[in-house]
């Protein structure tokens, strides 16, 4: 989008306009090396062996690159007293972020259709309601949490924190296709009404083809709030059913002597990979899809 | 043989509100209703009540003699063209036409038989691959016409299908409109608020305010003989002159005198309305006075008029003036000689007169 409103008041030299630019580019570009310093000492300091970590400087390059730390990581690092590496948690997060984005992500597009297009009495209520469940800190539901996962009798199973996503997912999944839906013109419900469309029909054919950049939203949404999460985590899961934030967690803080930082890099850096690949994959239709409600026409 | 379309005594409300009010209308097979109104009447929400849209409140409604008043829109044998057009946007042109049919399992043969029909009806060919997003207003509307058609229902509705067009291709599909109906003798609803659309299209008018009907009738009738004052100053542009005057019996008829600023009152007779109160608003049609000299029938009563305003229009000149108070507007010859600030002999034509009462507004002749 370009600017309207600009209008050049002063005119400056072709000198003093090339050197305001220069200063720019220095600008940003120290910003920008900022920013990224993190991430630069971790994947270089996931390459180094413990020895150049000891006696080398945190932010020089490696001397001798080597991929022990990563292997470790992966696959024989210490959580506890299982010295499995993150593997086996990878995949539990896995098990538990893949159906909960898309059992969260369905429930909250036919949530969002209902209340946008199918106004039934109390409708508004309920959306507030639902929104303001958005808002409820995690720590407050997780005593409550706790004992209906007990009664459902899937406390400390991956089901069970499927569960627990989608509920605490709901409220989100619902605000985003609510105020997408709520931008198509109600006449479309009629027309395919008259047409002899029902509910799920007009759902199917009408909506859901129209909805792709705001199903993108909701699964990146979702996906890095699942995969991310450390509280539920924690709290629901039992040895063998851990999200690989447990582990990671555990990693880094069971090791016993010599803190093996290299390891710990790269294990953060594989527990940081799936969602930073959603982003980069999908990540245009992200910007696109949180700005197609209130732009379109 | 029962009408096609019958509404009795629909009322709806939202919460507290009354949107319509004891709504009674029916029409034969082949009529053309046009529901008239300025926006807010409750028009388009009656229009809504008789596809199932809305549900109503009170009252029975009746397609083709059976009682559809709870019935789902999909059951009520109708098709509807909305004013956004309502098209699918991620289906083809083709698709949008068959969607319908499609989800009454209509097998593919026959699909394919009536699109080509309604396509080649409409001239819609071209574009039967594209998607909506990229045709232009005129074909959207045809598109959306043509959904309807090919459902070949016992009751079209139409939703102000012109007011998103352009005044040009307005025109034009108003025409088409018109034919369409002709050839297909359907029976239609068609909601506007421009009363022009409603006079050329209709075979009969309902002219609503404030969700009450004004006046039911054929555009003649409507046109000629306003129930009310509401439907005199709706109905027709430029609009009735409605003029305050004071009324008198002499000799030869009712003598009807209109108070002037700075000159005599004009005094004209009408020898037919003989009864009428001391106060009437009289309503007079632009096309009822001209230029004395132009004059169509001798049955006319000739008063000089100081001119304030002259308006060519091409085929008509106006000639706005200062009459009983009120901007009196007159229907001149493209080549008259009035001018502004000059006096112009004008000639009466009481033939079509309307007296309305002036406090209830309602018609006294």
């Amino acid at each position: 989008m370009t600017d309207m409103s600009y209008a050049p008041t002063r005119t400056q030299s072709p000198t003093t306009k090339l050197v305001l630019r220069f200063i720019l580019y220095i600008l940003l570009g120290v910003f920008a090396l900022f920013y990224l310093m993190p991430l630069f000492v971790m994947i270089t300091t996931s390459l180094k062996s413990l020895d150049e970590i000891r006696t080398g400087d945190l932010v020089s390059l490696p001397r001798e690159v080597t991929f022990d730390a990563w292997r470790t990581a992966w696959s024989g690092a210490c959580t506890g007293i299982q010295c499995e590496g993150m593997r086996p948690y990878f995949l539990n997060s896995l098990l538990i972020a893949i159906p909960a984005v898309l059992i969260s992500t369905i429930i909250g597009a036919l949530n969002g259709y209902v209340v946008a297009q199918w106004k039934f009495k109390g409708a508004n209520i309920f959306f507030a309601l639902l929104l303001f469940g958005c808002f409820i800190p995690f720590q407050v539901v997780l005593l409550p949490m706790a004992i209906v996962l007990g009664k459902l009798g899937i406390s400390g199973t991956i089901p069970g924190l499927i569960f627990v996503h989608v509920i605490y997912g709901l409220g989100f999944t619902t605000l985003f296709f609510r105020n997408y839906y709520v931008s198509i013109p109600s006449e479309l419900t009629k027309a395919a009404k008259v047409d002899g469309a029902g509910f799920f029909r007009i759902f199917w054919s009408i909506f859901l083809p129209l909805s792709l950049p705001i199903i993108v939203v909701s699964v990146i949404w979702q996906f890095t709030q699942i995969w991310n999460d450390f509280l539920f985590g924690v709290s629901f899961s039992q040895a063998g059913t851990q999200p690989v934030t447990v582990a990671l967690n555990n990693i880094v803080n069971s090791t016993t002597g010599v803190k093996e930082y290299n390891v710990d890099m790269a294990a953060a850096i594989i527990a940081a990979l799936p969602t930073l690949l959603v982003y980069v994959v999908a990540g245009k239709y992200f910007i696109r899809g949180l700005t197609a409600g209130s732009v379109k026409g | 043989m029962s009408p096609i379309l019958e509404v009795k005594n629909l009322y709806k409300n939202y919460g507290s509100t009354e949107v319509l009010k004891d709504i009674n209308v029916s029409i034969e097979k082949g009529d053309f209703l046009v529901l008239v109104g300025p926006s807010g009447c409750g028009k388009s929400t009656l229009l809504n009540c008789i596809a199932g849209l809305e549900p109503i409140t009170g009252g029975d409604m009746f397609i083709d003699g059976q009682n559809m008043t709870n019935v789902s829109p999909k059951d009520r044998d109708i098709a509807m063209v909305f004013q956004s057009y309502a098209l699918y946007p991620t289906m083809t042109v083709a698709k949008n036409i068959t969607f319908g049919m499609k989800v009454r399992g209509i097998d593919q043969a026959t699909q394919d038989a009536k699109l080509k029909y309604v396509s080649t009806q409409l001239q819609i060919e071209p574009l039967l691959h594209r998607k909506p997003g990229q045709l232009s207003g005129g074909q959207r509307q045809r598109v959306a016409m043509g959904r309807a058609l090919v459902r070949d229902p016992k009751l079209f509705l139409f939703d102000e299908p012109l007011s998103n067009l352009d005044a040009k291709l307005r025109v034009e599909m108003r025409t088409e409109i018109k034919a369409l109906h002709q050839r297909l003798g359907a029976s239609m609803v068609y909601v506007t608020h421009d009363q022009i659309e409603a006079m050329t299209l209709a075979t009969k008018i309902v002219v609503m305010k404030g969700g009450i009907i004004q006046q039911i009738g054929t555009p003649a009738e409507i046109y000629n003989r306003p129930a009310n004052l509401f439907v005199a100053d709706f109905m027709g542009s430029p609009a009735m002159n409605l003029i305050p005057a004071k009324t008198k019996v002499n000799g030869k008829g009712m003598q009807i005198e209109i108070a002037r600023k700075d000159a005599d009152p004009i005094v004209l007779t009408d020898k037919r309305n003989t009864d009428l109160p001391e106060n009437v608003i009289i309503g007079v049609r632009p096309e009822d006075i001209v230029d004395a000299a132009l004059a169509r029938t001798d049955d006319t009563q000739q008063a000089d008029c100081l001119i304030d305003i002259v308006e060519p229009a091409g085929a008509d000149t106006f000639a706005v003036m200062q009459l009983g108070g009120k901007h009196v507007t007159a229907r001149l010859h493209a080549e008259t000689t009035a001018a502004a600030g000059t006096a112009q002999r004008l000639a009466f034509d009481l033939g079509k007169v309307s007296y309305f009462e002036p406090e209830t507004g309602l018609r006294l002749n």
